[in-house]
């Protein structure tokens, strides 16, 4: 695949470039950063989950020590426009203004009210206590259902609705007629609970003005700097080029930083204000209240089979909590995931519902899979309902019903062509590794013997689109941009390289796994490469990290980028050695000629040669840079088997994981050591939603999981110790053959390990239980069905 | 204001502080030391664990104040002459860290627990982390990274060893 096959990079388990910052404290998070004059911001927030807003007094603020300025919403209206939502899935969707601070009325508790600037964090946090505000306490709008309701309050009095959007999709025989034929029909209703996202850093900003030239560098913890860029000069009308977005060290995301986000822009509109510097940084409870949520659906699902076990068709009616205001994809969210539902199975009809619904809640967004989990587990929850109704295995009736190895490419009933896959092998070595048979045999012995802990297996197949590209297919999903990815890589005067790349990490290793594609390309050594990412100045063009898409997108960029260097770098070698570009050899970094090696140059050398242009070709012009944007033709597509087997204990209601046990195949592998890394950290997400996490909250609609001590992140005594392995079969839509695989633990472990806890459940007649799968839910559910 | 002397890694420091000022804000606006990060405000997570006369504790749960006359050790005062710790080079070689936020914390728990137990088990890594929160790595490599830190040889074989969740260690 690569021009030269001398000690691959690509493939080898390197340990990581970014570690030796982190390792010591040598980093530069944002809140690291000090400029001088820097002023710090506090944002007064809502008490109330929806009211409106009487009087609002700064002025007391303004008094205490330290204080330079306070504004409320009202002040900072001039020059701040709404904040975006680019992903207006419906021609009719209701679009409602979001101001970065609230103006009349407050819509979910933590919703900004004013903000204080004062020389230090503490003198502003003082300060806010000193601001009045006069609330009119509305009602506030929690359930989806009665939200919809004709005399609901509304979240949005000036849309007449809480009613955001309806987006349907219906594909193949009609619903109705297969469920006519169908000798099964099965119903069910899913929970999605809202997850707080808690990536360990807090968000945090730092504006810093120039005012002599009208420029404004904002640091921000954001995945997405390029596209923070655009957005916040919509917003606050500062011109594009004068704005210059750095993501430093970010410290975690799982989506929840991919935003524009309210603060970034009042940190900027009050440095433009004051002409200072400015700092906001949140605390983790403001997080709680402030960075978007997750999740936050109900799934009606139906499904249609024959007694054999082969689906016929599912049918999909989901309610989505948008909370109070649409941000940057919200409403997408839902209907990435309406192409998943179907999942690796081969069905005839398909029927897609979904209605996006305003409450006073936080908004959610994309969160570690975004929509693509809540899809998986409500079709991987189903399927094991069907397997009990019919009497089969659960991993049989998977096998009776997925597309089949020899079917790639196959174009799924939801529209999308899964390129590359294979189930089987992912499964059998996923049951080997488990020891499947022996685990069925040990529960048939504790259900016989009555053992008041239960053994539960549960599997979950899973596939995903990764690599969100295909810009046309975008469009057609009224994405308001595109999926491209840019790279660049330049060859400096010593030999030396450095890859420009548009994607922005934040722990996924893009420093290491760029370089070692590059490097495998030019020939040069892993150390010789430099990445450089992150800064809108010195990275200028991407669309940055999110959706598993950086590597099958962005670091195709990199591979291509390197390819056309070495073409160039060909055609100088050819010059320089007297021959023909068709006689040329390029291994391991060096260009020699085909039956005289000793007429050779090595890339470095034309790389300075390019440099000096003393004796270029004619035609080729000094240095040996490329660029490359790379818009694939289609999604990834990462598939897996995931095995769980836990022991609940039927007296307490306490589920043990006994056993975890993963088989991914995420196509082509860069380095084997970052992929287990973050499987094992998408495997933590999922069994998380499964049995640990939940926004509650009150009846008032104020958040009661406030705070890491109300919140359950679980730690590592929580977790079991994984085994994963893969499989390999390369993707068709980047030279590199990958797919992605940051997400691919979160979407398959949750419906895994229900499955479990309900399979050890099933024989004292559960046959669900809501999750996060509490002790207490599961003692409740086990009393009720013995009840 | 209070005055107070403390020395951190291996410099004195002599300062007025506002009696309510913690000690990681401390470490961070005052001394410049940003390589203790912090990630919560209910001490739950640990990002900013240090190292106290001894003991370690959460930063942000200590005030500047009480450090008066003690030695704190951060995660910038472990390598010596640009030479790593052998955690440090664990988490490095066992993968123990992917976005690096919860790292510094993680490392200085763990070289507590490497003190007072030079050879423990897998579940007695797990318990002794369990005030440190990661939600990149679901703790796999960390494990590794302790375990292989305190000499184990195979520190994958080891952590997979007769680990279950939850099981209670007796001490």
């Amino acid at each position: 695949m690569t021009d030269q096959a001398v000690a691959p990079e690509v493939g080898r388990r390197r340990l990581r470039k970014e570690d030796a910052r982190l390792i010591t404290g040598q980093t530069n998070w944002t809140d690291n950063i000090q400029v001088a004059g820097l002023l710090h911001l506090a944002i007064l927030r809502s008490p109330m989950a929806h009211a409106r807003i009487t009087r609002v007094d700064v002025s007391p603020a303004l008094e205490r020590p330290g204080v330079l300025a306070a504004f409320s919403g009202a002040d900072l209206t001039e020059g701040l426009g709404s904040l975006p939502c680019a992903w207006p899935v419906t021609e009719d969707i209701v679009l409602p203004d979001h101001p970065p601070i609230a103006v009349d009325e407050v819509r979910y508790a933590g919703d900004p009210v004013a903000v204080v600037v004062a020389r230090d964090r503490y003198a502003a946090a003082d300060a806010l206590e000193a601001i009045e505000v006069d609330y009119d306490p509305l009602p506030p709008v929690l359930d989806l259902e009665t939200a919809l309701a004709p005399d609901a309050p509304l979240v949005h009095s000036d849309k007449g609705t809480n009613r955001c959007y309806t987006w349907p999709l219906a594909t193949g025989e009609s619903f109705e007629a297969v469920r006519d034929r169908a000798e099964v029909v099965l119903k069910r209703r899913y929970h999605q609970q809202r997850l707080i996202p808690n990536a360990m850093e807090p968000r945090a900003v730092v504006v810093t003005p120039l005012a002599a030239s009208g420029e404004y560098t904002v640091y921000s913890a954001t995945q997405i700097p390029h596209i923070l860029r655009v957005m916040l000069a919509v917003v606050t009308g500062v011109p594009e080029h004068k704005l210059r977005v750095i993501a430093p060290d970010v410290g975690g995301g799982f989506g929840s930083k991919l935003q524009v986000y309210g603060e970034e822009a009042l940190a900027l509109a009050v440095a433009r204000k004051l002409g200072r510097p400015v700092k906001w940084t949140e605390s983790r409870s403001e997080g709680a209240l402030a960075t978007h949520h997750g999740r936050g659906m109900i799934q009606d699902v139906e499904l249609a089979a024959t007694r054999e076990g082969r689906l016929l068709g599912l049918k999909v009616g989901l309610l989505a909590d948008m909370g109070a205001y649409l941000m940057l994809v919200t409403p997408g969210i839902p209907i990435l995931g309406a192409f998943m539902y179907p999942a690796i199975y081969k069905m005839d009809a398909y029927e897609f519902h979904c209605t996006g619904v305003f409450t006073t809640r936080t908004p959610t967004d994309a969160y570690r899979g975004a929509g693509r989990p809540e899809a998986t587990f409500a079709i991987e929850r189903i399927m094991d309902e069907l397997a009990a109704e019919l009497g089969l295995d659960p991993v049989e009736l998977r096998r009776r019903n997925w597309i089949r190895h020899e079917e790639f490419p196959y174009t799924t009933i939801a529209g999308l062509t899964y390129d590359s896959g294979n189930y089987e092998a992912a499964t059998d070595k996923a049951l080997a590794l488990f020891g499947y048979d022996d685990l069925r045999a040990e529960q048939r012995e504790r259900n016989r013997r009555g053992d008041p802990v239960r053994l539960g297996i549960g599997v979950s197949t899973y596939t995903e689109m990764c690599g969100l590209a295909p810009s046309r297919v975008l469009r057609d999903l009224r994405y308001a941009a595109g999926g491209w990815e840019a790279a660049s890589i330049r060859m400096l005067p010593t030999g030396k390289v450095e890859v420009v790349t548009g994607t922005s990490p934040h722990g996924q290793g893009h420093e290491t796994c760029w370089s070692q594609i590059a490097a495998d390309v030019l020939g040069v050594p892993f150390e010789d490469v430099e990445v450089v990412h992150g800064d809108t100045r010195a990275a200028p063009q991407g669309m940055d990290t999110y959706g598993s898409r950086s590597l099958a997108v962005g670091g195709e960029a990199v591979h291509r980028a390197a390819r056309t260097v070495v073409e160039k770098a060909r055609k100088v070698a050819a010059h320089l050695l007297e021959a023909s570009e068709r006689d040329l050899e390029f291994t391991g970094g060096v260009f020699s000629v085909k039956g005289s090696p000793e007429a050779r140059r090595t890339i470095q050398e034309i790389a300075f040669e390019a440099f000096t242009n003393h004796d270029l070709p004619d035609g080729v012009e000094p240095t040996i840079n490329a660029e490359h944007v790379v818009d694939p033709e289609n999604f990834s597509y990462p598939h897996g088997t995931h095995l769980c087997a836990v022991e609940v204990d039927t007296e307490t209601g306490r589920t043990r994981i006994r056993s975890y046990v993963c088989v991914d195949d995420v196509g082509r592998t860069v380095n084997p050591m970052i992929v287990e890394g973050q499987v094992h950290g998408g495997l933590a997400q999922g069994i998380a939603q499964a049995l640990y996490e939940e926004a509650v909250y009150d009846d008032d609609g104020n958040l009661v999981t406030g705070t890491l001590a109300d919140y359950l992140v679980p730690s590592a005594a929580d977790l079991p110790d994984f085994v994963t392995d893969r499989t390999e079969t390369p993707a068709s839509s980047n030279a590199l053959g990958v797919k992605g695989v940051g997400e691919a633990g979160t979407i398959a472990s949750t419906p895994a390990v229900v499955n479990a806890v309900v399979d050890a459940l099933r024989p004292l007649g559960v046959h669900d239980v809501r999750m996060p799968c509490t002790p207490e839910r599961v003692w409740r559910a086990v009393k009720e069905a013995s009840a | 204001m209070t005055r107070i002397s403390v020395n951190v890694d291996g410099t004195t420091y002599e300062d007025d502080v506002e009696p309510r000022l913690l000690l990681a804000h401390y470490l961070r606006d005052r001394l410049g030391l940003t390589g203790t990060p912090i990630g919560c405000d209910t001490s739950n997570c640990g990002a900013c664990t240090v190292d106290l006369d001894g003991a370690t504790v959460k930063s942000c749960s200590v005030l500047a104040v009480q450090t008066d006359g003690c030695a704190v050790t951060t995660i910038q005062g472990l390598a010596q002459d640009g030479e790593w710790t052998a955690l440090q080079r664990a988490f490095h070689e066992q993968h123990g860290l992917q976005c690096g936020y919860c790292t510094p914390g993680m490392i200085m728990a763990a070289r507590d627990l490497l003190r007072e137990n030079p050879h423990p088990g897998p579940d007695e890594v797990r318990q002794a982390l369990e005030g440190n929160l990661c939600r990149c790595t679901g703790y796999q490599n960390i494990v590794r990274a302790v375990l292989a830190a305190s000499g184990h040889q195979d520190p994958e074989a080891a952590s997979a060893s007769g680990h279950q969740v939850g099981e209670e260690v007796s001490a």
